[in-house]
């Protein structure tokens, strides 16, 4: 691809120390760390339950748009390397929307089956979550490298463009679900669009200071 | 881990409230200020000593004298733990997270306040918050459904709405009430964005405004109400969603037509004029089948006319109340 090219020289393309993976791995856990703890410490105020559900939305979408940066990153800064966290961030994103759905199921509706699939049919802010979940799932699953192997390249690559599908549902999820202010989701959306455009071709500029 | 904390709110639902600590306080307090409001304090015996209690953690508020208990206090409900009630609030003039109202209203100036009244009435004129108070106030304890689908049970002090209507003499022609909120961008930090169109309307019909179990509250848990739940005066409408229940009122007035009010206005489809708490009609986008009460983990049933039914289920005889929601 061209973008691999543009901006190199500031950081060495293949530069990744080892440190650096645990490094993401931790930064990722610590959301979920505070909000187990702050469950435990009673700090989430009068609603815990329906504040760990919205804290573990919110993250699975920050986690998600976060993935999204890393290509966008490569292209821009030259720095090659940082694909491989590219699958890391995107598990990490599942397992909050995971975590998410799971605490909606036992926290929130505490496994009353008849209800939550009464919500997935009517309510169409679930029916968006959900099909976002589902996404995700499939991703998260052939995300596995053998998995990688026998879809073969490029039916995987296609297959995870769908990421985009899911953060627009999972955004549009978020909308459906305010009373009035939708301030929150449009950020999250604003976000997304600008990930969008960072992928778009544009025509090969060359920077004179960057030759040197 | 989270199974502790679980356990923990279980434990709250079951036996442990803040009532205690408010008894004990007040036991203390009615030796200091026993002058000005043990007699009416101590009134009674056994139930008598639970109606009146005290905000937590020195709030600071003014205690309000000489509140009496009210045989249309709701009985055997767990009161709503203090903070609970004042930490969690839907009060867009501040902000439309729930812990915005209490972290933004100190901006509130709640005295001195008025009231204007005016409209179809024989005696239009000013009501000061000073002389509400100077009325005889009653503990009213009633549960609060949201259009959220939580709930609370809180122990709100006030005087019955009516009798300040009395005052000023609606005409006949009045078959309606409306009700306006301060509308002040250097006070409300959240009026100063178009989230609602401000200022927060609401309005009853004229015979639900009269009802005995309507009221103008002044305080809560034996004080003067803070800020964020809607200080100095607002409306406690038990029997319908929470948001018909309008706070920081500066405006009543009197009129012919049903008042347009502010959800109706922000979403016809989802928000009616009657808002009566009813399991049976759910909001377009969630169900109104059960709520969660705040300090409980599972769901509980929502009551029709969330259990007020009773008293009021006649207002709307022969009403289709899907239609009319
Ligand atoms: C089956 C799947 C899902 C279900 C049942 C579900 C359910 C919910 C519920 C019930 C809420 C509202 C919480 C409350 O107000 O009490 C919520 C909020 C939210 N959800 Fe989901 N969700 C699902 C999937 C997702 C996915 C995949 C994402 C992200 C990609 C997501 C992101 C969010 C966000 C951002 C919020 C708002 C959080 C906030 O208010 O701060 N959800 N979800």
């Amino acid at each position: 691809m061209r973008g691999r090219q543009q901006g190199g020289g500031l950081i060495n393309p293949r530069w990744f120390p080892r440190w650096l993976k645990p490094v993401v791995h931790a930064a990722c856990l610590l959301p979920l760390v505070w909000v187990v703890l702050a469950a435990w410490q009673d700090r989430l105020g009068a609603n815990p339950i329906e504040a760990i559900t919205r804290f573990l939305g919110d993250w699975a979408l920050r986690g998600l748009l976060v993935a999204l940066l890393v290509t966008p990153l490569r292209r821009f800064s030259g720095w090659t390397a940082v694909m491989r966290l590219r699958r890391p961030l995107g598990l990490w994103a599942f397992a909050y929307a995971l975590l998410h759905l799971l605490s909606y199921v036992v926290l929130d509706q505490y496994f009353d089956w008849a209800v939550i699939w009464g919500d997935i049919l009517k309510r169409t802010y679930i029916t968006l979550g959900m099909a976002s979940a589902v996404i995700l799932l499939v991703l998260a699953v052939t995300s596995i490298p053998a998995l990688i192997r026998r879809l073969g390249g490029r039916r995987w690559v296609f297959l995870h463009k769908s990421v985009y599908l899911a953060s627009v549902l999972g955004i549009l999820h978020y909308f459906w679900m305010v009373k009035a202010d939708t301030s929150s989701p449009w950020l999250y959306a604003v976000c997304l669009m600008f990930l969008l455009v960072l992928r778009l071709p544009f025509p090969h500029r060359r920077n004179p200071a960057l030759k040197s | 881990m989270l199974i502790r904390s679980l356990a923990r709110w279980m434990e709250r639902e079951s036996a442990v409230t803040p009532y205690d600590d408010y008894l004990n306080r007040r036991t203390f307090l009615q030796g200091t200020a026993g002058v000005i409001a043990g007699g009416a304090l101590a009134l009674g015996s056994g139930r008598a000593q639970a109606a009146v209690s005290r905000p937590a953690d020195g709030e600071g508020l003014a205690v309000l004298p000489g509140v009496q208990e009210s045989p249309l206090s709701t009985s055997g409900e767990t009161l709503t733990p203090y903070k609970d009630a004042t930490s969690y609030n839907n009060y867009y003039e501040f902000g439309t997270d729930k812990g915005d109202p209490v972290r933004y209203a100190a901006s509130l100036k709640p005295r001195p306040w008025t009231i204007t009244v005016d409209g179809a009435c024989a005696k239009p004129g000013v009501l000061d918050v000073e002389t509400l108070l100077g009325m005889p106030l009653e503990e009213r304890i009633y549960r609060l459904r949201c259009v959220e689908a939580w709930s609370m049970v809180i122990p709100w002090v006030g005087v019955s709405l009516k009798a300040v209507i009395d005052r000023f003499q609606p005409l006949s022609s009045a078959r309606f009430i409306r009700f306006e909120t301060l509308n002040d961008p250097v006070q409300m930090p959240g009026v100063r964005r178009a989230v609602l169109d401000w200022p927060y309307v609401e309005g009853l019909r004229m015979d639900e405004a009269v009802h005995p179990l309507t009221i103008l509250a002044v305080g809560l848990y034996g004080s003067v109400l803070p800020n964020q739940n809607g200080a100095p005066a607002r409306l406690v409408v038990p029997w319908k969603y929470g948001f018909k229940s309008i706070k920081s009122i500066v405006r009543i007035s009197f009129v012919e037509t049903a008042p347009l009010t502010s959800w109706a206005k922000a979403g016809p489809t989802e928000y009616g004029f009657y808002a009566n708490v009813n399991p049976a009609v759910d909001h377009p986008r969630w169900s109104q089948a059960r709520e969660r009460r705040i300090g409980e983990f599972r769901r509980r049933e929502t009551l029709p006319f969330n259990g007020y039914g009773e008293q009021v289920a006649d207002l709307y005889k022969g009403m289709d109340l899907a239609k009319f929601y």
